[in-house]
């Protein structure tokens, strides 16, 4: 098929950028979204110009690293993550927007690539149990009830993209956030420092200039492993509590 | 049991007598390992753990450690060594420490916890994972490793991975990859990427308290030696292209394996060799470069376009049957068309007691075997030979769930692995409940990497490799679920208790940017990315990559030959030449430059491709992942030869233009008798 592509092109985050427009031939419905793109860059060095920067790593849908607002949705048309996108979604004689995410607290670097390193920083701030390499008790110690776990894993499977916040109108992390809060308070392991992780990482997020949730969903339609809009509940629960006893 | 074994050799050290690599190396030294431990194998490592000297709190904030990568080893040894109070720069080329590739593993983690009672043991996982690796591993490594991996479950359950459970609320186990007992610790199909979050947040939780500094989006491109040790790296910032000295007083490299140099493997985009290999440059030896694992189960590549290739798992095989037409007339039908008899079920032909159950190596092989007499299945693809050569051939068998559907019910088949389904329908637009699914084996893992002694030391003093990256666990072929075991088992458990022997005696004397060591490291990095900028031929470095991997794959892949090796050898270093006299690498090293990024591995790639033909040329045997064509039985199975290789082949890097050093380390086994295995 042949595709006019409308892409964002930026030098660095101090450049200003623009949309560039590209005509490709003989896409295959085959290819993966991301080997489309490595096509047109192929062509462009050959050209003589600089390729369109874009991230990506696994390409199997579970490291989080790619991420393109694709006609104005986040990771494009299906549920699933770019790289899984493929181009049997489209079809010839298509017209494609290709953005990178939509958010000031993820600058763009280069062309299509943001810096997502808040998300490191809210997990700093209380993503994690606090457990020393060597002082762990038997695994058997502490059963968890099945339906507890299973609940922790689904939550837990969040790939940190990005996706929620590029489609969020707030530009709220709630549900990375959320899905973090709910995974580790479901476990026995995370009850010690459920409240005040909720309180830190809440803290930590609103100083990274991320939105308020307002309710609206659009962080679960965009997302790839569809984490439930109800882990922003929990989350919201447990901060409530924890302002409750003073934190 | 165990307590009597590991006192007195059980066999002779090999005797080499052919001699295929004559010229292409030079005969080295025979190595040690300096730090072997002796004695009974079950005590070896406690003795260790208590012998290593001990490095007091208070000096330990004086000491910093450099750690690259962030994977599983790479990250559990960064959150390790910061909670101990020493100071830790990890160093990553992702946006975060979470994205290493280690995330992508989906089968489970091996530990001899004997939760369901069914006779496993720390002495089983040992002897199964030395069988498995073909009798080509250290016994001491493997059972250190069978050893620590209790504690890597317990450490990971009270981080909060949500591991299976059962309706009791305690740990579900599975069996997995050919083995008896039911060992393996899973969450869905998603075990690497919670072990690896685990291992990622205990981590960013010692960057909040200070002890770890990460580095993302930077890159390693040279190893400091300084007056003998390895005392810091240069890495490039790969957001403002700034060439940046780090020094320490200890390196770890956790830089994971090297599939890519097939191009097309099931590593991520971005998995290079390039931190081991300047450090192989610099003096660490690189050990049996040619051992590779091809998996049987992945999905076929479907055009040049191809930039990866996905792995299914292999727990496929237990329900689905493999098959491929018995006349090449019928490739190219509706497979629902092509009636029984006219179906050739060649894995149940050819090895009736196991089936579609023989082991990953014979697996691959024989689908390979098929799709070269011209009875592959799926599309034709284009596939430029390495020579330049177009034709058209079908890369394809059927894993065909027909069967099964009937057998136990669509929704059965459903539960059991309709995730997998759902992601091969996605790949390839095709309805696998409807139609069978075409399978093709595809790179996966590499057992090779930079040579460690039993502290995991490289021959480089003060500098340590872990995981992936160094050779030292799985032998000539790694049992499934055992790569995330070595990566934990390394980061959490035994680097932290070996790297303090060395520490003890620091810290060592301060050396600043003026060393000459750090002068010339950093004068080659940016002479190279210079040299790369300034070429201006007309081929991107992917191109260059892509001619490699076409290379490596038809003649270092699944079965390798005295003839095909000598002829990779002499185009591999045609590529080289081309490389480097027509690479097209555009706009400037100040800022996000991906094609210099791939440049860089690609070069790297290229001297590496040699060494593993040169590696598998010389062993003359086949073992684990390593087949010769000419070392077979007379109904095709490998064929090792412990009288000849049973040692580990430890390279040293000479130079440009000069040869290789093979220097070969005796493998003595005390605890276990070495055996050749089949499964007829």
């Amino acid at each position: 098929m042949r595709l006019t592509l409308n892409i964002w092109r930026q030098r660095d985050a101090a450049s200003a950028g623009s949309m560039q427009k590209y005509e490709l031939d003989g896409v295959s419905e085959d290819m993966s979204f991301l080997e489309m793109l490595d096509v047109l860059n192929e062509q462009l060095n050959e050209q003589g110009e600089e390729p369109v920067a874009f991230d990506s790593d696994c390409r199997e849908g579970i490291c989080g690293n790619c991420g393109l607002m694709i006609n104005g949705q986040a990771h494009g048309p299906e549920v699933t993550t770019t790289c899984q996108l493929h181009m049997r979604s489209f079809k010839d004689g298509d017209d494609i927007t290709i953005e990178p995410w939509r958010s000031d607290v993820f600058p763009v670097l280069r062309d299509l690539i943001v810096d997502r390193s808040a998300f490191d920083r809210i997990i700093q701030a209380g993503g994690y149990i606090s457990a020393n390499t060597g002082s762990a008790p038997d695994a058997h110690a502490a059963p968890v009830e099945k339906k507890k776990a299973d609940r922790a894993f689904d939550v837990a499977t969040c790939i940190a993209c990005g996706a929620c916040v590029a489609a969020c109108p707030n530009g709220s992390a709630s549900l990375f956030m959320g899905a973090k809060i709910t995974h580790l308070g479901e476990l026995p392991q995370g009850q010690p420092e459920r409240y005040d992780r909720v309180v830190n990482m809440v803290g930590q997020h609103d100083a990274e200039g991320f939105g308020g949730c307002t309710n609206i969903g659009e962080c679960t339609a965009a997302c790839p492993k569809e984490i439930p809009l109800d882990v922003i509940s929990q989350l919201n629960k447990d901060l409530r509590t924890a302002l409750k006893q003073g934190r | 049991m165990a307590s009597a074994q590991g006192t007195s050799p059980l066999n002779q050290p090999a005797q080499q007598v052919s001699d295929d690599a004559r010229g292409y190396y030079t005969p080295g030294e025979p190595i040690v390992d300096p730090v072997a431990p002796t004695g009974p194998i079950d005590q070896r490592w406690t003795q260790r753990i208590f012998d290593n000297r001990l490095v007091n709190p208070a000096n330990r904030r004086k000491l910093d450690i450099i750690i690259v990568g962030t994977g599983l080893a790479g990250g559990a040894a960064a959150a390790t060594l910061g909670e101990a109070g020493y100071n830790v720069k990890s160093f990553c080329y992702q946006d975060s420490p979470r994205r290493a590739h280690s995330i992508a593993a989906q089968g489970g983690i091996n530990a001899a916890k004997n939760y369901k009672e069914d006779g496993d043991s720390t002495f089983r996982l040992f002897y199964d994972t030395v069988k498995g690796g073909d009798y080509r591993s250290r016994e001491s490594n493997v059972y250190r490793l069978a050893e620590v991996s209790a504690n890597i479950i317990d450490q990971c359950v009270a981080q909060g991975v949500p591991f299976a459970r059962e309706y009791g609320g305690l740990l579900d186990n599975r069996s997995f990859g050919g083995v008896q007992v039911s060992r393996t610790f899973y969450a869905r199909g998603q075990t690497g990427q919670q072990l690896l979050l685990g291992a990622y947040q205990a981590m960013e939780r010692q960057v909040a308290a200070g002890t770890v500094t990460q580095y993302t989006r930077h890159e390693m491109l040279e190893v400091i030696v300084a007056d003998g040790k390895a005392r810091g790296i240069v890495a490039r910032d790969l957001v403002t292209g700034e060439i940046e000295t780090h020094l320490a007083d200890v390196v770890v490299l956790a830089n994971g394996g090297y599939g890519n140099v097939f191009f097309l493997s099931t590593n991520a985009m971005g998995s290079n060799v390039t931190a081991a290999w300047r450090a192989h440059r610099k003096g660490a030896y690189m050990a049996n470069p040619c051992y590779t694992q091809i998996h049987p189960t992945c999905i076929p590549v479907s055009g040049a376009h191809q930039s990866k290739l996905t792995l299914m798992s292999e727990s496929l095989r237990n329900d689905g049957r493999i098959w491929v037409p018995k006349k090449a007339e019928d490739c190219d039908k509706d497979p629902r068309d092509i009636p029984e008899e006219d179906r050739d079920y060649y894995l149940e032909r050819i090895y009736p007691a196991f089936g579609n159950l023989v082991p990953r190596d014979i697996a691959s092989r024989q689908a390979k075997n098929m799709c070269d007499e011209g009875r592959g299945v799926g599309p034709a693809v284009t596939e430029v030979g390495p020579d330049g050569t177009e034709q058209q051939v079908r890369r394809g068998v059927y894993l065909d769930f027909a069967d099964a559907i009937s057998r136990m019910g669509r929704k059965a088949v459903e539960t059991k692995y309709g995730n997998l389904f759902d992601m091969y329908a996605r790949i390839t637009g095709e309805d696998p409940y409807e139609t069978p699914m075409r399978i093709y084996p595809a790179v996966h893992y590499v057992m090779g990497g930079l040579w460690v002694d039993y502290h995991l030391q490289s021959t480089i003093p003060g500098l340590f490799v872990t995981g992936e990256a160094n050779f030292s666990d799985h032998g000539a072929n790694r049992l499934g679920a055992s790569a995330l075991m070595q990566g934990l088992a390394d980061g959490y458990f035994v680097l932290p208790n070996t790297i303090r022997e060395y520490l003890a005696d620091g810290p060592f004397e301060k050396i600043d940017e003026s060393h000459p060591a750090v002068v010339e490291a950093r004068t080659d990095v940016e002479q190279r990315i210079q040299k790369f900028l300034s070429i201006n031929g007309t081929r991107s470095a992917d191109s260059f990559h892509k001619q490699l991997g076409n290379i490596m794959w038809e003649y270092c892949g699944m079965e390798r030959s005295e003839e095909g090796l000598r002829k990779a050898i002499d185009m591999i270093r045609d590529l080289k030449k081309e490389f480097w006299t027509d690479l097209r690498v555009l706009g400037t090293n100040e800022s996000i430059n991906q094609s210099l990024e791939r440049a860089g591995r690609v070069a790297d790639f290229i001297e590496l491709g040699e060494l593993m033909c040169i590696d598998a040329l010389n062993r003359r045997e086949s073992c684990g992942g390593h087949f010769r064509a000419e070392s077979q039985t007379e109904d095709g199975e490998a064929l090792r030869h412990d009288d000849e290789f049973a040692y580990v082949a430890a390279w040293e890097w000479t130079g440009e233009d000069g040869l290789p050093v093979l220097h070969k380390e005796d493998l003595i086994y005390t605890a276990i008798e070495m055996k050749q295995r089949s499964y007829k």
